[in-house]
């Protein structure tokens, strides 16, 4: 009996003090990890959306579940940006950025995570590829890669990427058609 | 045994990774670039020279019957503050790294200084087996990755060495390519201890 008290008093002490050292590890690290998570976002959200002069990443509204990024010029939104996601691609999740002007047109995108094969499906991650999405609107181009009948081109070795690529930007466009008098009119920022 | 002689026993004669095979998930997983290894070899050292240290510290109050948990314990403390500040400071290499940063908590070279030796040796001694055996699995990370990244990707550390005409050999920075770097090196170290 003395024994079990002797061995639970040791193993709670030692998990209190690991206890206390990492609480306090983890509020002198908050700030800087807040901080690198909107750095993150915010170049991400540079890279899609056209110049603008306000923090886009608080300027947001959310609509059925998607967060719409507004980036505004003046106090006039001159574009959109938005994440989508799919879980098409050869290994486990691509996350994708798509910015547009206020009426659809695509300005860029930005792959945000993937874990596609390295060296094929990870392509996807190229300017070549990111590029041929600038300017397509939902209505001006086919959206399927060129295998499909579609505007897009596949990767040589690797077409299962690229196609859930452009199923993924296609559904985010879609779901932003929707509801864009929503998105444009319901900012919770006085213009 | 000397303090200097515990260090270098982790890069040459007890190398955790070419002569001890220890840690095998990591360093496969890991070693795409040269820079993915050595961020892991830094971190897993930072453990283990923690762990090694604390749990040499604490060695004569904790009963046997319950050594394990705490050893865990000591290094999963240790783990999360690892992960916790690269997370923080260095954003890129905790993508690059991911998932296998919290994995450090069950590498068994950490698992397996602590009570091969730190819970049988001084502070001052604990201390040096962890920094040489670190270094030890820093050095063979930093190989196998720059191997892996040279062949794989024509560059080291990201410095083009084999310049723009160069086709990369894809399989080597892919799992297999893991496997038979691995597979030669060792053999390399097993010949070269023999002599």
């Amino acid at each position: 009996m003395k024994e079990i008290i002797r061995l639970t008093v040791v193993l709670t002490f030692v998990c209190m003090v690991a206890g206390l050292i990492l609480s306090y590890v983890n509020s002198a690290t908050m700030e800087a990890r807040a901080y690198q998570d909107r750095l993150e976002l915010l170049n991400a959200l540079n890279m899609v959306l056209p110049e603008h002069d306000n923090e886009a990443d608080k300027d947001v509204v959310d609509v059925a579940g998607t967060t719409y990024y507004l980036a505004k010029k003046d106090g006039v939104i001159n574009g959109v940006a938005f994440k989508t996601s799919t879980e098409k691609g050869y290994s486990g999740l691509i996350e994708i950025i798509v910015g547009v002007e206020n009426d659809g047109k695509i300005i860029g995108i930005g792959i945000l995570s993937q874990k596609e094969t390295p060296g094929l499906g990870s392509k996807i991650d190229e300017g070549w590829f990111k590029d041929q999405y600038k300017g397509k609107t939902l209505e001006s181009a086919k959206w399927a890669v060129k295998k499909d009948g579609g505007d897009f081109d596949q990767i040589s070795g690797a077409t299962i990427s690229p196609r859930a690529v452009t199923g993924a930007v296609k559904d985010g466009l879609t779901m932003y058609a929707q509801n864009k008098v929503q998105i444009l009119g319901g900012s919770n920022v006085v213009q | 045994m000397s303090f200097s002689k515990e260090l270098v026993k982790g890069i040459w004669r007890e190398n955790p990774v070419f002569i001890l095979v220890l840690g095998m998930c990591p360093v496969l997983a890991v070693s795409t670039s040269a820079m993915n290894g050595l961020g892991m070899g830094v971190a897993a050292t930072f453990v283990l020279l923690c762990s090694n240290a604390v749990i040499s510290l604490i060695r004569s109050v904790v009963p046997d019957r319950v050594r394990i948990p705490v050893f865990i314990v000591v290094i999963a403390s240790f783990v999360t503050v690892v992960d916790l500040v690269m997370s923080g400071y260095f954003r890129s290499l905790h993508h690059s790294l991911g998932l296998f940063i919290p994995l450090i908590v069950v590498n068994c070279i950490i698992l397996g200084r602590a009570e091969a030796f730190a819970s049988k040796n001084s502070i001052f001694h604990s201390i040096a087996d962890g920094i040489g055996m670190g270094a030890g699995f820093t050095l063979a990370l930093v190989i196998l990755g720059s191997i892996r990244e040279l062949f794989g990707n024509g560059t080291i550390f990201n410095l083009p060495l084999l310049g723009a005409g160069y086709e990369p050999i894809l399989v080597m920075i892919l799992p297999p390519g893991a496997f038979l770097t691995l597979g030669l090196l060792t053999g390399v170290f097993a010949a070269l201890e023999k002599k």
